[in-house]
């Protein structure tokens, strides 16, 4: 599902460039479960930015479900992003001044679906991480447990295959952590590719896969840095 | 399906920004009514203006007799040229475009008198023409000169209104007898009253006008004071003071190109210089009060431009869940010419009432006699809308586009 070859990722602020990515390759097959793990600056946000099309690599080449990504139109990369990539943040990334229905109903919007099928997938949505009482609720009438799970709802609006989520315990206590991955969990039970940042080695075991990064190359262990990552799966 | 996933979002977006949105929207109603008062003030000003001007009558020419400054024909310079009776036949027959042409006597300082009221006044021996030409229409219950009056030399008088006033007070003087230099003549009109700007011997007001024939049968002046003769206001009225300088050359044996030989005054020429003159200062009221608009405009613009930057985080979250672009121009852009249309709609609904008000009160005063009632227009209505929609487009697309081109991992990470 996923190909990277060479990836590098340049950035240059006038003065200052920094390599963030110097040259990944890896492959990841649907429905897999990973998670990415290294130090800070390792290049991990970067990783996830590239395989969420946020941001294009400097050089190499990025072929999602076979469709090289590289030479796509900033128009083409935002439809990637609607329907086909779910993003989760750390930092929930909400609009605060939208409800829980408004916030997940927000990518349906711009994939141009009918309300009143919009409103049905909202429902079923928010019912689905256990939200149905919270709906007008905004993000400052709710929880951190309760902001990640919109967040997660709204990732799952047009039922992307991949889900990617920047450290989304990251903000939370333990429990609410704890029924966040459970969730991604149950996301990869159904079929999903689920791919997470994290700090957290208990999460990072729980996933099937391990990538680890270090200062933007594959760290397997041996120094080389440009194979596969070690597989501790499951 | 493109339009309404834009006007969702923007609607979701105003609810929060109602307060900000509000303040912009006053300043546009402001520069809107400032634009609007301006060119219906413009506007108003020149429909006064040339309902003034041609208060003596539209398309008017006024001739009358100079003196040579050509030697022409075997005659020196310096000879004395008359106009007479015969000459409105002769140039009605050579100059073909004339609408109407007539005679006209003046002699001032005529003693006029009724019942103790005793006034030295100006006489005009005139042509029945005179009704339409110079627009000296009766009162309700009066008439103008006629040609039954001009046969029979009649001993009847249409008096202007301001002169009635003078002369018989209140009182109604239709038919009426006064005395001009001790002999007996009968009112047969009062001027109705019209506003007049233009005169060449007096104001029409104060006029005393008797049928030409009568006048010199009175007077016994041998030589017409003026000619008139009228021209559609469209007519090349150059051309045609060549045609009638060269007839009366002809006649009189000057030089047609000797401008001394005749005196002319031309309103129609005059009338276009003023034309261009109201135009003019239409425009500059205009652009002044589009340099007020833009004001306001630059206001959107700046709050556009802030809440950009307040929103990049926005920006950034609608862009990672598959915000296009476009749809984030057309946003800011929509919320843009929204404020710009709302703010622009007020401030034309308060500029027609307004102006509403003005037209139904009565203000006597010699500057509103001048410059007439702000008046608005389609054109005037048509042109503030499209400048609205330019300022609007202009204030929002920069931002618009600013907002868009944001990086979309840069904005997340915005505070």
């Amino acid at each position: 599902m996923i190909k990277m070859r060479n990836i590098r990722k340049l950035y240059n602020t006038g003065t200052v460039q920094f390599e963030a990515l110097r040259g990944i390759s890896l492959e990841i097959a649907g429905n897999e479960y990973i998670a990415i793990v290294g130090p800070s600056g390792s290049g991990k946000s970067t990783l996830m930015n590239l395989l969420g099309c946020l941001d294009k690599p400097t050089t190499g080449e990025y072929h999602l479900s076979d469709k090289l990504v590289n030479e796509m139109t900033s128009n083409e990369l935002a439809e990637i992003r609607n329907k086909e990539v779910g993003f989760v943040f750390q930092a929930f990334n909400l609009l605060p001044y939208a409800s829980a229905f408004e916030n997940v109903e927000l990518p349906l919007l711009f994939s141009g679906v009918p309300g009143k099928i919009r409103r049905r997938r909202v429902e079923a949505l928010l019912k689905r991480v256990g939200l149905s009482d919270k709906m007008e609720n905004k993000p400052t009438e709710m929880s951190g447990g309760e902001m990640q799970r919109t967040a997660i709802a709204r990732a799952l609006a047009n039922n992307p295959q991949l889900i990617l989520a920047d450290e989304p315990t990251g903000n939370l206590d333990t429990k609410s952590g704890g029924g966040i991955i459970k969730i991604f969990d149950e996301l990869h039970e159904a079929g999903h590719t689920v791919i997470l940042i994290t700090h957290d080695m208990n999460i990072a075991n729980h996933c099937h896969r391990i990538i680890r990064l270090k200062d933007g190359l594959i760290d397997n262990g041996n120094g080389s840095g440009a194979s596969q990552s070690d597989a501790t799966s499951k | 399906m493109k339009i309404s996933i834009v006007y969702n979002v923007f609607m979701r977006d105003f609810r929060k920004q109602r307060k900000r949105i509000i303040l912009t929207l006053v300043a546009i109603m402001w520069g809107t009514m400032s634009i609007m008062l301006l060119l219906a003030f413009g506007e108003g000003l020149k429909q006064q203006l040339t309902k003034g001007s041609r208060g003596m009558g539209e398309g008017i020419v006024v001739v009358w007799g100079g003196q040579t400054s050509i030697p022409h024909a075997g005659f020196g310079k310096g000879r004395r040229i008359n106009l007479h009776e015969e000459d409105i036949a002769y140039l009605r027959k050579s100059v073909p475009q004339m609408i109407h042409i007539a005679g006209e006597y003046i002699r001032w300082g005529v003693s006029i008198r009724y019942g103790n009221n005793i006034l030295s006044e100006r006489i005009n021996g005139v042509y029945p023409e005179y009704r339409e030409m110079r627009v000296m229409y009766p009162q309700f219950g009066g008439r103008m000169i006629n040609q039954n009056d001009m046969d029979q030399k009649r001993r009847v008088a249409f008096i202007g209104d301001k002169l009635k006033d003078r002369l018989f007070g209140a009182e109604d003087p239709v038919g009426k007898m006064f005395y001009i230099q001790d002999l007996p003549f009968t009112v047969v009109g009062v001027l109705k009253h019209k506003i007049q700007t233009n005169s060449y011997q007096g104001m029409d007001e104060d006029v005393i006008v008797i049928p030409a024939t009568t006048f010199v049968t009175i007077f016994g002046d041998p030589y017409l004071d003026n000619l008139v003769y009228q021209l559609h206001p469209e007519d090349d009225s150059k051309a045609v003071e060549k045609n009638v300088y060269a007839a009366m050359g002809a006649k009189y044996k000057f030089h047609p190109d000797d401008e001394q030989a005749l005196g002319l005054w031309d309103t129609v020429e005059g009338e276009k210089m003023e034309h261009q003159f109201l135009l003019g200062i239409q425009i500059f009221l205009g652009i002044i009060g589009a340099l007020t608009l833009l004001i306001a405009a630059v206001g959107v613009a700046n709050i556009m431009y802030v809440s950009v930057k307040e929103r990049t985080r926005e920006i950034g979250i609608k862009m990672a869940i598959g915000a296009r672009r476009i749809y984030i121009i057309a946003q800011f852009l929509m919320e843009a010419l929204g404020i710009t249309f709302l703010g622009g709609f007020f401030g034309i609904l308060i500029t027609y009432i307004i102006t509403e008000i003005f037209k139904r009160i009565e203000i006597q005063s010699e500057i509103f006699n001048f410059m007439g009632k702000p008046t608005v227009s389609l054109d005037i209505g048509l042109i503030v809308a499209l400048i609205l929609g330019f300022m609007g487009f202009i204030s929002g697309i920069f931002p618009a586009m600013r907002a868009a081109s944001v990086n979309p991992v840069e904005a997340l990470r915005y505070e």
